[in-house]
């Protein structure tokens, strides 16, 4: 029946100033404008955001989580990249 | 020795996943079985979400104050947004809103009895309150924790939102008790015509609930009905004497050796009745939502045909 569904947007919210848009689930809208009247209403009826974005989802591109394993192996075995790696004398302050 | 990973089947993988508790995501590899039952479970409750608007906006224009009125309307808004993130997380899994949709109008699709019972008296607006979205609380906050990422996170939302649902109901039960004997026998009445109907939102019992044991082991689910049941009634009998109404069940009494509350059988002839359509009000419910939808697809279509013009002035423009 759908060739007239609306399409799928994925929404994002800043909670409050100084913070990341954090993902937060998706609608359907016709267009960008009313996308972010829809985010308004679902997403923020108890003042969960002070700034929303919209994506449409077809534009959205991921990784594969099938490959996970081999796509984030290289930062597996470098712990030297943490600063618990390295020993630092009791003497030492402020390092 | 511990069989390594790449020996084991992809079921037993996803298995072990779910039993280390790691949240199952949309791209992530799950069994067939799974993401039916997923979809399933996720948009029979997106459709008890929407089609629960319909007894309380039956009240919407007859509430006894404004300050109920905006209440009721809010709540009534809420219970749409809780469908609408339902909707999004059972599309995560691949189902289409407008299949969905069509399922649901079609009859194919169930949704919860409980919305084919009539919204008689004002107190009927308390006890959906009190009783209906009590029992839904407790369905919904262990789905917090369910297995499925978005499903999770979309039941975190609607269970932080409905505390506000059960704590008005209860407020208009308190405030009909506390007035005239008219008003509380109303109150009584109401919780007369509900409890019994809200047993049954726990489903069918343990022994006849063949999917139990399954979505418990994929932690779909995490509770049995009849756990849930039993609860609901320890919870419920209490706040019912302290309004000073009476739990229309003569065999409810405290069991002091199973620190609960024995309680009578639940009439199972009437849920599957209801449960087959042959509720008081399936029929009208159903024809609320396809005359809404029918009514609205010229809405649909021309904010559509809106979005592709401008679209078209923009590439011109630019």
């Amino acid at each position: 029946m759908s060739s007239s569904e609306w399409p799928l947007w994925e929404v994002f919210i800043r909670s409050k100033q100084g913070l990341d848009h954090k993902h937060v689930g998706s609608l359907h809208a016709a267009d960008a404008t009313m996308a972010v009247q829809n985010a308004r209403d679902v997403y923020t009826r108890r003042l969960e955001g002070v700034s929303i974005w919209v994506v449409e989802s077809t534009h959205i591109h991921a990784s594969n989580p099938d490959e996970a394993a081999e796509f984030f192996d290289p930062a597996a075995d470098k712990v030297y990249r943490h600063p618990t790696f390295y020993d630092v004398p009791d003497a030492i302050k402020h390092m | 020795m511990e069989t390594p990973a790449q020996d084991l089947s992809r079921d037993d993988q996803f298995q072990a996943r779910i039993d280390a508790d790691v949240r199952i995501e949309p791209k992530d590899w799950m069994p067939d079985a799974y993401r039916k039952t997923l979809i399933r479970q996720i948009s029979q409750h997106a459709h008890s979400e929407i089609v629960g608007m319909l007894p309380e906006g039956n009240w919407i224009t007859r509430a006894p104050s404004l300050k109920r009125k905006a209440i009721l309307l809010a709540k009534v808004q809420d219970e749409a947004g809780h469908g609408l993130y339902l909707y999004s997380a059972a599309e995560t899994l691949g189902a289409s809103r407008d299949q969905m949709l069509a399922d649901l109008h079609s009859g194919k699709a169930k949704y919860s009895s409980i919305f084919n019972y009539p919204t008689l008296s004002w107190a009927d607006m308390g006890c959906v309150g009190w009783l209906v979205d009590g029992a839904a609380i407790l369905n919904q906050v262990p789905l917090c924790r369910t297995s499925y990422g978005p499903y999770a996170r979309a039941m975190v939302r609607v269970c932080k939102e409905e505390s506000f649902h059960q704590r008005q109901g209860f407020e208009i039960m308190q405030t009909l008790c506390a007035g005239a004997p008219a008003q509380k026998e109303m109150a009584q009445e109401a919780l007369n015509r509900w409890w019994w109907p809200t047993l049954m939102m726990f489903g069918p019992k343990d022994s006849e609930s063949p999917n139990t044991e399954q979505s418990m082991k994929w932690r779909i689910k995490r509770f049995t009905n009849d756990e849930l049941r039993q609860k609901f009634v320890d919870m419920m009998v209490p706040q019912a004497e302290f309004l000073g109404l009476t739990v229309p069940d003569s065999n409810v009494r405290w069991n002091e050796a199973r620190q609960a509350y024995d309680f009578g059988e639940v009439d199972w002839n009437e849920f599957w009745s209801v449960v087959k359509g042959n509720g008081l009000c399936n029929h009208d419910r159903l024809q609320a939502r396809v005359q809404a939808h029918e009514e609205g697809a010229w809405v649909r279509e021309a904010a559509l045909a809106h979005a592709a013009k401008r679209a078209a002035r923009e590439a011109v423009a630019a």
